[in-house]
């Protein structure tokens, strides 16, 4: 494997693309979507030999991320040789073992004290190399690299974008301690952005992935702060009287959608996500609350307008609204996937709190419940809507955990917290 | 940075085009070049600590002023906001007290159990909180004396986690800060 400069590689791909442009429709035929559940690649993934030399070892960070999104299966990769280029793959090795992929490579030092990484990543039963990467790193970039590379291993075999190079943020508790942490997809290397004495809930990601909108107590009553992770610099955009919550990001990051109690109930209202005036969005005697906006711009919510809480829908300006649950007497917490086609939300059955999913694209159909813990809540979407990350319970305590948007796939994410909730996924790193 | 971003886009999508085309194994690759510099790493920035506003003295009016009135809590069924028949004695008990001090300032939190949606049972509460206020209004109270805030499941009174902890914790308080 030779390092190209910039310079030849845009050569080498104007060519590339010149001569094989109408070949781009027929790869994506043959390489995906995947129906998730219905099928997992096997793969391989080889230890990159001069990986301890970092603090962490990226072959098992890419083999966690990969395994954890439940489209793949690990095939054990170790006691073969680690070929050192595509050409010394041996084929046979791979296929006895069922591995139809393999991802190898190695990690050597450079002169300015990094390292750089080289992944090579082969389609096994088609013989055929999907691609080759580089990656430059400090040793304290291991984990991130780890991630980049489970992302575009992702993206060679699915045909989707990867997304577990993406930051998580929950709020940790630990006595009368709170913290908003912000740590990477996996749980590690987590951050606090916030400690408080007072409760913080529902942060949200603002569309670019560098804000957070959150719910904070530490004035004695919630209030809605905005607050750049990346600067630590905080406003405060929801200080209306009474209580301010369940604060919601346009798909544009101008407005944010809130719950006021400036009538007495609790009602949906639209503010700048700079701050600024309000603008009432709902009108009922009830409880209006918990606004989602979908990408198209509308908004679902949580109503108790017909005796118990349900999920409705608005147009994004407001007004009249189309109730979208109809199974049970508690559903609530609702989000929209990425795409728009999936809403996942929490539904009460006889005293459990399960994450369920509805089908926007199918009226009529059947929620179908994803989950099978007990107090499951705060659910929220990988970017590429093929995971949902939400708050568990285990033994009167708080965790998080993942479960694919099939329900095939749960997985514990791994914190250590004693106390973690409200979990939200973020946005693609730009 | 722009240039690498859009190099990538490039790259990435000329190796998938490749990849379609060769049947013939294993294809030479054009190899895609990383740099995993430091995008975005919040490490640098230190933690923030939010300072609390100072803490509101929320005690109860001295025993031998109140004497009737040492029971400050109405319950709440799961789900429901409305004060049941049997508790309204006790609000009418706080309404006359009310009544009789027009200078006393009122604070009634409303909460709920720890299950289900933090933000949903935030407003929970503050229905809990309003009906308790209501009726003390209806009762003779004035309106302007009166402040309802909901705490949702925030400051569990009981941290039980069974049927009769979160019994204790479906809840409104009338609370006379001084």
């Amino acid at each position: 494997m030779n390092a190209f400069s910039a310079l030849s590689i845009v050569r080498r791909l104007a060519l590339t693309l010149l001569s094989c442009g109408a070949c781009l429709v027929h790869a994506q035929a043959v390489l995906g979507p995947v129906t998730p559940g219905s099928q997992q690649y096997p793969i391989a993934i080889t230890n990159l030999p001069g990986e301890a030399a970092l603090p962490h070892a990226i072959a098992q960070i890419v083999r966690d991320d990969l395994a954890r999104s439940g489209l793949f299966r690990m095939i054990d990769a170790s006691n073969l040789p680690v070929p050192a280029e595509a050409s010394q793959v041996r084929m046979a090795d791979w296929t006895a073992r069922g591995a139809g992929y393999l991802a190898f490579g190695r990690v050597t030092p450079t002169a300015d004290g990094r390292f750089t990484a080289r992944v090579g990543i082969i389609d096994v039963a088609k013989q055929a190399e999907l691609g080759s990467f580089s990656y430059t790193l400090a040793p304290a970039q291991a984990r991130v690299t780890g991630h980049r590379i489970a992302d575009d291993i992702y993206e060679k075999v699915t045909g989707e974008k990867g997304f577990f190079n993406t930051k998580i943020a929950y709020v940790k508790k630990a006595g009368t301690r709170f913290d908003l942490i912000v740590a990477d997809s996996d749980g590690q290397n987590e951050q606090s952005a916030l400690t408080s004495r007072e409760p913080i809930i529902s942060p949200r990601w603002s569309p670019g992935g560098d804000k957070l909108a959150y719910v904070s107590f530490e004035n004695r009553k919630p209030q809605i702060w905005v607050h750049e992770i990346y600067t630590s610099k905080r406003t405060l955009v929801g200080n209306f009287r009474g209580s301010n919550s369940a604060p919601a990001w346009s798909p544009d990051g101008n407005t944010l959608a809130i719950a006021l109690t400036l009538s007495g109930g609790t009602q949906i209202y639209s503010i700048p996500a700079s701050g600024g005036d309000s603008r009432r969005l709902t009108n009922s005697g009830g409880i209006d609350t918990e606004p989602w906006f979908a990408p198209d711009g509308s908004i679902y919510f949580t109503s108790d307008r017909g005796g118990s809480p349900q999920i409705y829908r608005m147009a994004g300006s407001g007004g009249e609204a189309r109730r979208i649950t109809f199974r049970g007497t508690y559903n609530v917490s609702p989000r929209v996937s990425p795409d728009g086609k999936t809403l996942a939300f929490v539904a009460r059955t006889n005293g459990v709190f399960r994450l369920s999913t509805l089908d926007l694209t199918a009226p009529g159909q059947q929620e179908r419940v994803i989950t099978d813990t007990d107090k499951d809540e705060s659910p929220s979407f990988a970017p590429n809507g093929r995971m949902l990350l939400y708050a568990t319970d285990i033994g009167g305590r708080g965790i998080l955990a993942t479960v694919s948007a099939d329900g095939q796939t749960k997985q514990r994410i791994s914190v250590t917290a004693a106390d973690a909730r409200e979990p939200a996924w973020g946005p693609y790193n730009k | 940075m722009n240039m690498r971003i859009a190099l990538n886009v490039i790259t990435t999508a000329a190796a998938f085009a490749l990849t379609a085309c060769s049947s013939t194994p294993p294809s030479q690759e054009p190899v895609t070049t990383r740099d995993a510099a430091p995008a975005q790493i919040p490490a640098q920035t230190p933690p923030q600590t939010a300072t609390p506003a100072a803490v509101p003295n929320v005690t109860p009016p001295a025993a031998d002023a109140f004497n009737p009135l040492n029971e400050f809590s109405i319950y709440f069924d799961l789900d429901q906001y409305t004060v049941d028949d049997k508790q309204i004695p006790l609000v009418r008990r706080h309404a006359d007290y009310i009544k009789k001090n027009p200078g006393q300032r009122v604070s009634v939190q409303g909460n709920t159990d720890e299950r289900g949606s933090r933000e949903y049972n935030l407003s929970l509460g503050q229905k809990r909180a309003e009906a308790v206020k209501k009726l003390l209004v209806t009762e003779g109270a004035k309106e302007s004396q009166i402040e309802a805030v909901s705490l949702g499941e925030e400051k569990p009174k009981n941290p039980g986690r069974d049927e009769s902890a979160w019994k204790e914790n479906r809840r409104s308080d009338i609370t006379y800060p001084r």
